[in-house]
């Protein structure tokens, strides 16, 4: 058999727009992968429906992520990437949220959701209710900011630091000995599509 | 009134800081363990003293430069993980292999395998009290890394897949060397087994240790060894295969009891299963080009850049603005000696990409260890960490 199946997945859509009617949701297949948009209210029940109804059995969680998108109205995009080992398909469930929503945890559901959850909060800032332990998991232990935002500068806002005279390990604000070299690599012809530096005379 | 002659005395439980330097956390990890006189009943792992941030840096490179961070994320087993990326990318352009990219890729992420096992096997053994398979193994770690840099020039860090193949041609005699080193590796395998297998202090020391069935298994997010040795026939190689590997030959060893000795036992078998894939793909390698031969995305080549001006020009666009990967996005894994390694890819059109996550194995291996060791005593869960395969490059990202 060879994977991924692209019939087995115009099934698995199939059965899963006949058993989920609990809630509104968009299914959508592209590149042979199945994502699933959701509200942000429905993403635990949803879980819960892909984990335990028999004829789907996503037994596992294999992530939690998100994706900043900070030009648009609501601001992050939750995805949820599930597999069912017994029948060998994956799944993406995705919900896009605002930034000051708080997603409840799904850590009940899938033990794994733990850490990925803390993971998300840390790098993203997106809160979790219902969370048994919501802590920074990635960073520095009293580090400030989300750095997987895209307002996050790659470069960060503070460095680190041994000071010899008072022997202590200390931050302060980023200090570049070089200017940090962002080359604008797009191609003037192929990158830009619609606004050509002159049009506006024409 | 004060009872004199009471027997019971009352007990509290401590703290133990364990790390971050500690030689039997396999890296920088810092456990804050709460015990009962030996028996572990908390345990909480502080990770991230290993982050370097590189989700967010590779949004800032273009896909070509994204790709060696992927050697830097578990150390021990590079070429599997540029693999996951290489398919990924490769499955948004929509661009095919040559046969002969897709098995050297083959060939070498089992050489990675290998190195990736060799260092587990002979650390966990260290844990647990046996020196000599360390010694007698990562001499042959040693030959192997020599392959590794005999294709790409560099024994760890080696960049040499390519979206689109490999960056190179394998170079002369190389065949016959690797062909010569599985003729002779089972029998260090052998060795091995022979060794630990049936030692006693190995055996007090794994069995019954750290147990999980499959579907606490699954619940936590496990998959690759640690998965098999709970008895789950699941393999990404099997199962949603990549590459050639559907052509190829090769069993899944699975366990029943799910404990530290069996995690060892399906690793060790792992490893000879291994061995029989190299030789197939030496065998049945195919003659042809190694990498697609699209010039969108892979460079020309060298003779031809020296007399021909637009393939000098399409090299420095290559190397300096990158190819330009179509919108969407792809969640692709593979079987990385560890466990599923994953890729989810976010493009939007330009030649960075939006956002790439990295899914490593070892994550929901570690976030599992206070459910392994609770009960365990402390020197247990210096086996079970080892058991677990865990290294901070790919944890902490």
């Amino acid at each position: 058999m060879s994977y991924p199946d692209k019939k087995f997945i115009v099934e698995v859509i199939q059965l899963i727009k006949s058993l989920m009617n609990f809630c509104e949701y968009e299914i959508v297949n592209s590149r042979h992968e199945i994502s699933i948009f959701v509200k942000p209210d429905d993403i635990t029940n949803t879980l819960m429906f892909l984990k335990d109804n028999p004829s789907l059995n996503f037994e596992t969680l294999i992530d939690i992520t998100a994706i900043d998108y900070p030009n648009q109205k609501e601001r992050f995009l939750m995805v949820y990437n599930l597999l069912s080992v017994s029948k060998n398909i994956r799944i993406k469930v995705k919900s896009r949220i605002t930034e000051k929503f708080s997603v409840s945890s799904v850590s009940e559901v899938f033990s794994c959701a733990n850490w990925y959850e803390r993971e998300v909060w840390d790098l993203f800032g997106i809160r979790f209710t219902g969370h048994p332990d919501l802590r920074r998991i990635l960073t520095d232990y009293d580090f400030k900011g989300h750095p997987l935002r895209k307002d996050f500068p790659l470069t960060g806002f503070t460095q680190v630091k041994y000071n010899d005279v008072s022997r202590k390990v200390e931050s302060e604000p980023v200090k570049l000995e070089q200017e940090y070299r962002d080359f604008d690599n797009l191609s003037p012809w192929e990158g830009m599509t619609k606004h050509l530096p002159g049009d506006e005379k024409s | 009134m004060k009872n004199l002659n009471t027997t019971m005395t009352k007990t509290e439980n401590y703290t133990l800081n364990f790390g971050p330097q500690h030689p039997a956390a396999h890296g920088v990890l810092r456990l804050i363990l709460e015990l009962d006189g030996e028996i572990v009943e908390r345990a909480d792992p502080h990770i991230g003293l290993l982050h370097r941030g590189t989700e967010k840096l590779i949004e800032n490179k273009t896909y070509i430069q994204a790709l060696p961070y992927f050697d830097r994320l578990d150390y021990v087993s590079p070429m599997c993980q540029e693999h996951a990326f290489a398919l990924a990318v490769e499955k948004l352009l929509d661009i095919k292999v040559p046969e002969r990219g897709q098995y050297i890729r083959v060939m070498f992420s089992e050489i990675t395998r290998i190195l990736n096992h060799i260092l587990n096997i002979s650390t966990f053994a260290l844990d647990v009290g046996a020196m000599t398979p360390f010694l007698w193994l990562f001499e042959e770690r040693e030959v192997l890394m020599e392959f590794y840099e005999r294709v790409s020039g560099s024994r760890l860090h080696s960049a040499y897949f390519r979206p689109g193949g490999v960056h190179r041609d394998l170079p002369e005699n190389l065949c016959e060397d690797i062909s010569a080193f599985c003729e002779r590796f089972p029998k260090s395998i052998n060795d091995l087994e022979k060794l630990i297998e049936k030692n006693r202090i190995f055996r007090q020391r794994s069995v019954g240790i750290g147990k999980i069935n499959i579907k606490d298994a699954l619940d936590w997010g496990f998959s690759g060894p640690c998965l098999r040795a709970s008895g789950l026939n699941w393999d990404l190689r099997k199962n949603q295969p990549y590459d050639c590997y559907d052509e190829l030959d090769f069993k899944v060893p699975t366990g029943t009891n799910g404990d530290t000795f069996e995690r060892f036992l399906v690793r060790v078998e792992e490893m000879r299963q291994s061995i029989s894939i190299i030789q197939q793909t030496i065998q049945k390698l195919p003659k042809g080009n190694w990498i697609s031969d699209d010039p969108r995305i892979v460079p020309p080549k060298r003779n031809l850049m020296k007399s021909s001006m637009e393939s000098l020009i399409n090299h420095f666009k290559l190397f300096t603005e990158g190819f330009h990967v179509p919108e969407g996005e792809t969640y692709t894994a593979v079987e990385a000696p560890k466990g599923e390694f994953g890729v989810f890819l976010i493009s939007d059109g330009t030649n960075k990409p939006y956002r790439c996550k990295i899914r490593a194995p070892g994550f929901p291996f570690l976030q599992a260890t206070e459910f392994l060791s609770k009960g365990h005593m402390l020197s247990d869960l210096v086996a079970i960490i080892g058991s677990l395969d865990i290294v901070f490059g790919e944890i902490d990202r």
